[in-house]
């Protein structure tokens, strides 16, 4: 009897040490989380002021943008929006909205076909002398782009091209971005060659490899490749300041530097508001197409 | 009706690295042949070449009547099945049995039809919906092997396809597979088949005939059979079969009274009388003696006395209904096989002694041991 109230104790007691110790290690995990995510979003809150303080400072009035730090306006308004949007030309902002869109889509679409086709190529055939053109390439990705801006501004002039998108999008319709190229090279190389060989059998001539498989399972890439041209052609000053100069024709990078340009003192509210608004389509495209970077590629077509 | 000639067929890579050496291949209209071989030995490549992924750097495939070297896959009447499956990812099933048919532009209908009737003959109805993400490996290659059959080529390949399936779904892959080949000879369709696989099992389960390769040369051509029965070289001898066969160095004795011994780990035993004369070879010469661990015994009283020998028993496997029974002959390790009941009764105690061993020599095997090639067949 006693023997055995003894060893129940015993077992009592480790019981109990061990829930003490359990309960030491989840407290243990709980801080060590709780510290983690405090600097993470500290971190993410200093990274984000910046643009936390151009939206905010678009609600405010010109004078109080300069005077304080503070995200929340002392006094609200939506001036800077109703302003900016007419902006100080005969066009509204709707006009430069359009302008951008109209070299932005055709560059997008000319670098997605272009460079997908220069990559087919350059990761499936043989060609003579490949590593030379790869090394080519790889070196245009180095160049400075500053380097070709006078030789090309000439050749569009000779071309009559001046003052109109083309010299913006034309490019793109012959691979010129080798990053892009060398992206979905990259791509491919990881993909594994069955599926193209089994469709080799089953009938495909090249096109129709490129179109009917490589094209679909290429996807996710395209679509970063796609959305960085985006992103990066509405970003894209350099370009429209040095072709483009007649203000009808105007991307909204350059309407923003236009608002500063005219106006004597400039009014930032308007600026800001205006720039609010322009970072809002690369947004919307981004938050659209992110799913399809995270949709998986070769899952089941391939075990390896 | 299809049946496949290699001819002097050699690959040379661009490297300069030779790694078909002209081989010569016949295989029959509607005939199961398995491609069989060590990693590296070409098997793979050679079935490349005649499904038109390879080129070919020498001599000539004909495919029936027709020469390929210079025809693309589509064009040489050949539905191939991968290791990895192959399928098409972003494709349903339906739509990956159907994709070369479209190619060729049939009708939608016929289409339809014969997509269904490959599935059904597949058992993959249910699944034609599905993407093959969807799919387990057993489901995925039963789709893949549904594609090649779709087409009604002339010639199946399959290259491994086998390997990436556990071992259970690979037993039974292996029957279907054979049931499949066999159905459509039957009911007449063009059945060839070339399949390429490194598991022997496969090879001596599925094949009508094996083609036995190494190092991109053919070791020997025949029936699973015959292959193991009659293997014509050590290669062959030593790859078909496992546990494998037991081979070790030894010397021919040819005595004045017509006997023919070898001699072995110092030890001495006759070779039985109707082997011993088709032993090719000379008085004293130095030969690799072969022979498979089912045919070496306990020796009991019946055992002929002169083949009978002694070795120092060092690890016993049980495999259930037998033991694999590892004796030491000199340095060489022989293995046997002996029924589980044998072994419990006789050899349970006998670790690390000596016991004498019946081998019958009538299945053994003797080779040459410059040219590897056997002199007892």
């Amino acid at each position: 009897m006693t023997d055995q109230a003894t060893q129940n104790q015993t077992v009592n007691y480790t019981a109990m040490q061990i829930n003490q110790e359990v309960k030491r290690t989840l407290r243990k995990e709980r801080i060590n989380a709780a510290i983690r995510y405090g600097v993470l979003l500290l971190t993410g809150l200093i990274m984000l002021y910046p643009l936390a303080w151009m939206v905010s400072a678009a609600f405010k009035p010109n004078y109080e943008i300069f005077t304080s730090m503070s995200l929340i306006p002392k006094e609200f308004s939506w001036d800077g929006f109703i302003n900016g949007w007419k902006t100080g030309t005969e066009y509204t902002f709707a006009r430069f909205f359009l302008n951008t869109f109209a070299y932005v889509i055709p560059k997008v679409i000319l670098t997605v076909i272009s460079s997908t086709i220069v990559a087919f190529g350059f990761a499936r055939f043989d060609i003579p002398f490949k590593k030379f053109w790869f090394t080519t390439l790889i070196a245009t990705i180095l160049l400075p782009q500053s380097v070709l801006l006078i030789p090309q501004y000439l050749m569009f002039r000779e071309m009559g091209m001046l003052d109109s998108y083309m010299p913006l999008y034309l490019p793109m319709a012959f691979a010129t971005q080798g990053f892009f190229v060398f992206m979905l090279i990259q791509f491919l190389r990881g993909l594994p060659t069955d599926m193209e060989e089994a469709a080799m059998i089953d009938g495909c001539n090249s096109f129709q490899l490129l179109w009917y498989i490589v094209v679909p399972i290429l996807k996710p890439a395209i679509i970063s490749v796609a959305l960085f041209q985006f992103m990066w052609s509405v970003n894209d000053f350099l370009g429209p300041l040095i072709y483009i100069s007649s203000v009808e024709k105007y991307p909204i990078a350059l309407a923003l530097k236009l608002s500063i340009d005219v106006t004597e003192g400039a009014q930032w509210n308007e600026i800001l508001a205006m720039a609010s608004i322009a970072i809002v389509p690369s947004i919307v495209v981004f938050l659209i197409a992110q799913n399809y970077f995270i949709e998986g590629v070769t899952a089941g077509g391939v075990k390896g | 009706m299809a049946n496949v000639t290699l001819e002097k067929v050699t690959k040379v890579y661009s490297n300069g690295f030779e790694a078909v050496h002209g081989i010569d291949l016949e295989i029959k209209d509607g005939e199961f042949m398995v491609m069989v071989g060590p990693s590296g030995c070409a098997k793979s490549t050679t079935l490349r070449m005649l499904a038109g992924l390879e080129s070919i750097s020498g001599g000539k495939i004909h495919i029936g009547q027709t020469p390929v070297n210079n025809l693309a896959p589509k064009d040489r009447g050949i539905a191939m099945v991968f290791q990895n499956y192959a399928l098409y990812p972003h494709m349903t099933v339906r739509e990956n049995l159907g994709f070369g048919l479209k190619l060729a532009r049939l009708d939608k209908a016929t289409i339809d039809q014969y997509v269904n009737e490959a599935a059904e003959l597949l058992e993959i109805t249910p699944l034609l919906d599905r993407l093959p993400r969807q799919l387990s490996g057993g489901q995925a290659q039963r789709v893949a092997v549904g594609r090649a059959i779709v087409k009604k080529p002339s010639v199946f390949l399959f290259d491994e396809p086998l390997s990436n399936l556990d071992a259970k779904l690979r037993a039974s892959m292996r029957v279907r597979i054979s049931d499949l080949h066999k159905r459509l000879k039957d009911s007449n369709q063009s059945a060839t088949t070339v399949y390429v696989t490194h598991d022997q099992t496969e090879a001596m389960t599925m094949g009508d005939r094996i083609c036995v390769m190494k190092d991109g040369h053919i070791m020997q051509v025949d029936t699973p059979a015959n292959l193991y029965k009659s293997p014509a070289n050590l290669f062959v001898a030593g790859f078909i079969g496992a546990p494998e066969m037991n081979f070790i160095d030894a010397n021919l004795i040819k005595t004045d009274d017509g006997l023919v011994q070898v001699s072995f780990a110092g030890q001495t035993i006759s070779i039985e009388q109707k082997k011993a004369e088709k032993i090719n070879a000379a008085h004293h010469e130095s030969v690799i003696f072969g022979i498979r661990p089912e045919f070496i015994h306990l020796a009991t009283d019946e055992s002929p006395k002169d083949q009978v020998v002694t070795g120092k028993v060092v690890r016993l496997e049980n495999m259930g209904s037998e033991f694999y029974v590892y004796l030491m002959l000199g340095d060489k390790q022989f293995c046997a096989r002996i029924p589980a009941a044998v072994v419990e009764e006789q050899l349970s105690q006998s670790l690390d002694s000596d016991v004498s061993f019946y081998f019958d020599t009538s299945h053994c095997h003797i080779f040459n041991q410059e040219t590897e090639e056997n002199i007892s067949l």
